[in-house]
């Protein structure tokens, strides 16, 4: 799997970049000045109740959302300033170096689970077609799915269709993956299987920026947690100090909160 | 009342061949070139600029809003006043066409705005394009839910090709009413015509079954 694996080495470079990033929808501001490092190999965990923009800040990364101020760099290849309204072709380019996993798995239900994975590979990137098949099929074994390659995603369970969309992800080859509450959809019993893939992605040294509420993983997978409340960053660091032993009373309360529900 | 059956049989003749020459390739043509019409206005409808979209949605309000009778009768008719001559087969192919197109845009329209925004953005995620993603990942799932409605239109506009007939249209229609009128057995003939109407119906209920069956399999049952 070498061909799929990032590159070692330069483990300090950043692959991601962000400086004062600003969205608002309307009169209400989502986001009050970001600012964001995630290095080659790390995992950084975004934190924080509903509402807080978490979800936005991975959305403005891959352009589905376009941010209203603020600068994006991925990779050290791309940089893109939204003071002035981005072009297609930037937007395009911030994509096509990150990868996104939705909370809603968001696979195409007309498609088998081998057409989802080489979809973006042939259809976009122009990869030929036995190339990207042999690729994908070699992710899904990875995933333990090489049975289902021919499966449409209704035959599949929330925890399969969203392994399948990591591997959707994985196969484009990104620099950056971008998971978007990756568990918050499925029955408690198939988060542990999604959560496994992660970490072993972790492992193998991708660079990822996950939005999630599950603190015990966060705490075991990323390098960095951020906690975000009210569209700015209220506290980061070692995930021992954010998560057991917080400065702020703001990122105490939320973590109280998540760990004793009742 | 007994019924004269050598009447229903010598009949039949021409109003199979109005129904094969005149009615199901008059239904055929406007109904493709319809759905085109109807595709590219749906996506006025759709457009981000204001006057693209109120231009298609004029379009749809007057096809809806005048009688299919009215458009036929203005192409045909109206239209030579003005200079445009317009033989009857292209006059009604053109005014059930617009019509289809008013109609179907709505259907069409409507089935893309049912694909969820989460289809959209996972076109946009793997690097796909607006239109890479409208015509690899939105349409084909509308198709699917557009098949029953878009099946109405089609039935219902199979039935309205019998108003072909007040243009001089040689149809399915206009021989029954040739053959009654000159043998009085209006009661016999036009029935008959309504039988082989409704046939063809049936026959285009059970393709629409099919279709559906073959665009589903990819939904939970």
């Amino acid at each position: 799997m070498s061909h799929t694996e990032p590159a070692a080495g330069a483990t300090d470079a950043p692959v991601l970049e962000v400086r004062g990033l600003r969205k608002s929808f309307g009169d209400h501001t989502v986001l009050k000045s970001i600012d964001l490092t995630v290095r080659r190999g790390q995992v950084v965990a975004l934190i924080g109740p509903s509402g807080s923009g978490k979800t936005t800040v991975l959305r403005c990364l891959n352009g589905l959302e376009v941010p209203d101020a603020g600068t994006v760099e991925v990779a050290g290849e791309v940089r893109v300033d939204f003071a002035a309204a981005p072009s297609r072709g930037q937007l395009a380019a911030l994509r096509d170096r990150s990868a996104m996993v939705f909370q809603h798995y968001n696979l195409f239900p007309h498609r088998t689970v081998l057409e989802n994975i080489i979809e973006g590979p042939v259809q976009v990137q122009r990869r030929r077609r036995a190339e990207a098949e042999a690729e994908a099929l070699s992710l899904l074994g990875r995933v333990g799915l090489a049975d289902k390659r021919d499966s449409y995603p209704f035959e599949l369970s929330g925890g399969q269709q969203q392994r399948v969309g990591i591997v959707r992800a994985l196969a484009l080859r990104p620099q950056l993956l971008l998971f978007d509450e990756p568990t918050s959809a499925l029955d408690p019993e198939l988060v542990g299987d999604v959560l496994t893939v992660i970490k072993e992605l972790a492992d193998e040294g991708w660079t990822m920026l996950i939005v999630t509420h599950e603190l015990a993983f966060a705490r075991q997978v990323a390098n960095e947690v951020i906690f975000m409340d009210g569209g700015v960053v209220v506290e980061r660091g070692h995930p021992d100090t954010v998560l057991r032993a917080p400065r702020q009373e703001r990122t105490k309360q939320f973590v109280d909160r998540l760990l004793n529900p009742f | 009342m007994s019924v004269n059956w050598d009447l229903v049989w010598s009949s039949l003749g021409p109003m199979l061949i109005g129904a094969i020459q005149g009615t199901i390739p008059l239904a055929l043509a406007s109904f493709v070139l319809g759905l085109v019409l109807a595709l590219a206005v749906a996506l006025m409808r759709l457009s981000r600029y204001r006057v693209v979209a109120a231009i298609a949605r004029a379009y749809v309000s007057i096809i809806r809003g005048t009688p299919l009778l009215v458009q036929l009768f203005v192409i045909f008719y109206g239209l030579p006043s003005i200079g445009v001559t317009i033989s009857p087969w292209p006059s009604a192919i053109i005014a059930f066409s617009l019509n289809v197109g008013g109609y179907a845009a709505e259907v069409i329209r409507a089935a893309i705005l049912s694909v969820p925004k989460g289809q959209w953005e996972a076109g946009h995620t793997i690097g796909m394009s607006r239109r890479q993603t409208l015509v690899r990942v939105i349409l084909p799932q509308a198709a699917r839910v557009s098949v029953p409605p878009l099946s109405n239109t089609f039935i219902s506009l199979v039935k309205d090709t019998s108003l072909a007939s007040l243009i001089l249209v040689t149809e399915l229609f206009r021989q029954a009413q040739q053959v009654a009128a000159f043998s009085q057995e209006f009661m016999l003939l036009y029935l008959e015509a309504a039988v082989i109407y409704w046939i063809i119906c049936l026959v285009l209920s059970s393709g629409q079954s099919l279709l559906e069956k073959r665009l589903g399999r990819y939904v939970a049952h």
